[in-house]
């Protein structure tokens, strides 16, 4: 069964101005005497409605199987809670993107469990003979104009589909058309950069972060380059989502620390803004190791900088910085030993490393010698985290 | 339809065009920014508001979020877009093409009209100045400073079209709209309710709720105008309003909701032994502030109101909606009216019951609206309903200001009066308690004792955000 996206008015929060029905250009908003409603066939979710309304109450929405009807809506006197459990179908695992995952994961050596504390991932709900449509709502280059590399945060906008996503996930792309051979296009898999309730809250959005592989960096990438070349509003397939093991831990005495390069940062903005807008004062620390080459390539720099040092402890490396020896991510980890020591002898502690092949080499070295210092044994300890699902490794 | 920011006073109606209204605009200008600065609310100059602000009139512009300084706010003059086919929907000229200019023989009345409205906006932010002292949150002090800048861009609309389209004493009106204070014993505003002290927070809500609903009204029917330029002001202010109504009914819905609370956590029906504000004072606030509001409808039969309906200048609410003649000649409408001692329901011409008309969809929006707030009672499982007073009740204009009335519709006689009205209006003594429990809470996320913190926050934003910086 598909799920559908449905918008809804809260009756509790509403004050029946009659506002939103004057706006819709579609007249999919309609009252009676206690409620003001949202016709499901009729609404195209364009948003007229929702900066006008004076209480929030018109940016309702949820995840239904069967839409509610307008007579279920004039029943109400609260929204009634989102369905759960619900039996979307989860198609048959996808072989090319389960081959694309295992590649990603192998760095870390086999399945690793979610975190206990995460949340149920919804996994193939759409394959390559039936993908969902995503309109580009934005894309735009976030590295600077004199950077070495030409990275897109990509916003994603699924309209009226269903597409949920959790934090860590990820989502495949199929460039249109077909190889030399006459074969469809091999599918990419893309983080998914934005939290589960979207890159705009409440809008049925996600972000990714792509680079354009270029053709000076071995060879011209086909999706990389489809996708930032898209304009707004061209549509895109997209399957997915997958990933049911690199998710965040949810209990906020979680700390998480993150390890990345390049794009590998996108579940890392992710897994950031989803403790930013749920817990941002929660007691787990947050912790992020982020290397590029020069600052200009370093995606979301600007963002994060304003992110206050009492919500997320981050320690940028650059390797190509004029005047400077080269640093990586690893050498950062060696500076904060100590407090990385302290942090990995808590249950709590999840880490997550992302980026381009071979950095978690760096990174499993920076911990022997961290953990060797303050006399633990990391072997022994990754073992543990891992099958206590605390130590994940995504790299491509 | 975007607004030009770069303008001294933003505007989409190419004021850059009109160099002569541009000039006369730019010299009211400093005297609206000294009244602000004098008669707005109290010590705030320097305060970053977490405000909205217009950037376009279409849906997707005209609410941008972002702090502000409140002499800083973008006052300025917003029409929705022109509809070039729009025709007169009611009255004598029913049918013909909406005017864009001021018809000449309807010109005193129109001027009337505007002058009328325009001054109770900056009114109501003369009777609020000094409630910022006392906010129960940074939530509420910023939906304050949200009504209050609204109104002043209220003001600004009205006195636009005075400038544009009634040549010198239009200017003279719209400097006088700045002369005349709330609560001046030699220069009061228009409408007694808006002479009234808004003294706490209660009295504000329920200000917002029924006083503010007024308004809604009055600018619904003035946006069924004939007189295309007042129409289109009106229509914009009314996506303004729903704001204020939001403000009134969310307001006293939180403190009827924490009144539950505290009879709920403690068993008890002493809900102010805990500091909160009983539901029996609540419905005191509630008789007061509805009675003053159905006064500003005016008289139950008004020749005036006849006349502004069939001029084609003011309208009935949603006329447009409403399936019949649209001039009312010789139509009926049930009004209620006094005989000896009791009220019953007469036949009037419908022409001269417009304003009962008016009040009637006002009673019946505000009564969903009290529903409402019963839901809340209800839900806690309290045995208690909020009830409307009857339109009759202490009264000060029309039929019924000459008798005592209670608020279940009873012809009182003035000894009965004053021996009961203590139960139905606050008392000194309730007042002196609502009074007393009106101390500041500015700690982000924090609410006063007496009030429920709201379900949701301010664009998206958490409760707990920031909505004020004092710097």
């Amino acid at each position: 069964m598909a799920l559908n996206r449905q918008h809804l008015i809260d009756p509790a929060v509403c004050i029946r101005c009659n506002t939103c029905e004057e706006t819709c250009p579609l007249d999919a908003i309609t009252h009676d005497a206690t409620n003001y409603v949202v016709d499901y066939d009729k609404c195209k979710g364009c948003m007229d409605c929702i900066s006008p309304c004076p209480t929030g109450a018109i940016d309702s929405w949820q995840t239904v199987a069967t839409p509610w009807t307008l007579d279920d809506q004039y029943s109400w006197d609260d929204l009634p809670d989102e369905p759960e459990g619900l039996e979307a179908e989860e198609g048959a695992p996808d072989e090319e993107a389960e081959e694309l995952r295992d590649k990603a994961e192998a760095a870390q050596g086999g399945k690793v469990p979610p975190p206990f504390s995460a949340a149920h991932p919804y996994v193939s709900l759409y394959s390559k003979d039936n993908p969902a449509t995503a309109r580009i709502a934005g894309n735009f280059r976030i590295t600077g104009s004199g950077a070495g590399s030409d990275i897109h945060h990509i916003v994603l906008d699924f309209g009226k589909a269903a597409f949920p996503v959790l934090e860590g996930q990820c989502i495949g792309i199929i460039p249109p058309g077909t190889d030399d051979k006459g074969n469809p296009h091999l599918m990419r898999l893309y983080s998914v950069a934005s939290p589960r309730d979207g890159e705009r809250p409440g809008h049925n959005n996600l972000a990714l972060t792509v680079k354009r592989v270029r053709e000076e960096d071995g060879m011209k990438g086909l999706a990389s380059n489809y996708l930032c070349d898209l304009a707004k509003n061209e549509t895109v397939q997209v399957v997915g989502p997958f990933g049911d093991s690199f998710l965040m831990p949810n209990h906020p005495s979680a700390n998480i620390v993150m390890i990345c390069t390049g794009t590998g940062a996108a579940p890392m903005r992710a897994i950031t803004e989803r403790r930013r807008r749920e817990m941002p004062k929660a007691p787990g620390k947050l912790m992020l190791f982020f290397g590029a080459r020069t600052p200009d390539e370093l995606p979301y720099f600007g963002p994060l900088q304003k992110l206050p040092k009492d919500f997320i402890d981050t320690e940028l490396a650059y390797s190509r910085l004029a005047d400077k020896p080269k640093e990586y991510v690893q050498d950062r980890m060696k500076t904060r030993g100590e407090d990385l020591a302290n942090l990995l002898q808590s249950e709590d502690t999840f880490i997550y490393v992302c980026g381009l092949k071979g950095m978690e080499k760096g990174c499993e070295e920076a911990f022997e010698e961290i953990c060797a210092k303050s006399g633990l044994n990391w072997e022994a300890l990754r073992k543990i985290m891992k099958n206590q699902g605390r130590y994940h490794v995504e790299t491509y | 339809m975007t607004i030009d920011y770069n303008e001294k006073i933003p505007n989409n109606v190419n004021l850059s065009e009109d160099r002569r209204l541009q000039r006369a605009l730019e010299k009211w200008q400093p005297g609206y920014l000294e009244w602000w600065d004098q008669l707005g609310p109290e010590d705030t100059t320097n305060y970053d508001v977490y405000l909205r602000t217009a950037t376009s009139v279409d849906p997707k512009g005209w609410a941008h979020f972002d702090y502000v300084k409140m002499p800083d706010y973008r006052w300025g003059i917003f029409l929705t877009p022109t509809d070039e086919d729009r025709k007169i929907a009611f009255g004598d000229h029913k049918g013909e093409k909406a005017w864009q200019d001021v018809p000449g023989e309807y010109r005193a009345e129109l001027r009337r009209l505007i002058v009328t409205q325009g001054d109770t906006e900056p009114a109501s932010v003369e009777q609020q100045r000094h409630l910022g002292m006392t906010c129960p949150s940074l939530y509420d002090l910023r939906n304050l400073f949200q009504v209050n800048v609204e109104e002043g861009r209220h003001l600004w609309a009205m006195v636009y079209l005075l400038h544009a389209h009634f040549g010198r004493d239009g200017r003279e009106e719209a400097d006088a709209m700045l002369e005349r204070h709330s609560g001046d014993p030699d220069k009061p505003r228009i409408l007694q309710a808006f002479n009234e002290d808004t003294p706490d927070w209660l009295s504000f809500f329920m200000f917002t709720f029924f006083t503010d609903r007024d308004g809604k009204y009055q600018l619904a029917s003035l946006a069924e105008s004939g007189f295309d330029p007042l129409a289109r002001s009106c229509r914009f202010m009314l996506t303004e309003e729903a704001h204020h109504m939001f403000v009134g009914e969310s307001g006293v819905g939180r403190v009827i909701k924490r009144a539950c609370d505290i009879m709920t956590e403690h068993k008890t029906d002493n809900v102010r032994k805990y500091g909160g504000i009983d539901l029996p004072t609540i419905q005191k606030y509630l008789n007061f502030h509805f009675s003053v509001s159905v006064d500003l409808f005016g008289q139950e039969l008004s020749t005036n109101a006849a006349n502004f309906y069939t001029m084609g200048l003011k309208g009935r609410y949603q006329e447009e909606k409403i399936n019949d003649n649209h001039q009312l000649k010789d139509d009926p409408y049930e009004v209620s009216e006094l005989k000896g001692d009791s009220i019953v329901n007469v036949e009037a011409p419908a022409l001269t019951a417009i304003n009962e008309r008016l009040r009637d969809d006002y009673i019946a929006d505000c009564q969903a609206g009290v529903n409402r707030w019963n839901k809340i009672i209800q839900k806690a499982g309290i045995d208690f309903e909020l009830k409307i007073p009857h339109r009759a009740f202490h009264r000060g204009i029309g039929t019924f200001s000459s008798v005592k009335v209670s608020p279940d519709g009873r012809v009182l006689t003035e000894a009965e009066w004053d021996h009961h009205h203590g139960q139905w209006l606050p008392t000194p003594e309730d007042r002196a308690y609502v009074s007393s429990l009106m101390q500041a809470v500015t700690e982000p996320g924090k609410f006063a004792n007496w009030i429920a913190a709201p379900d949701r926050g301010i664009n998206n934003q958490s409760v707990d955000f920031e909505y004020v910086r004092f710097n």
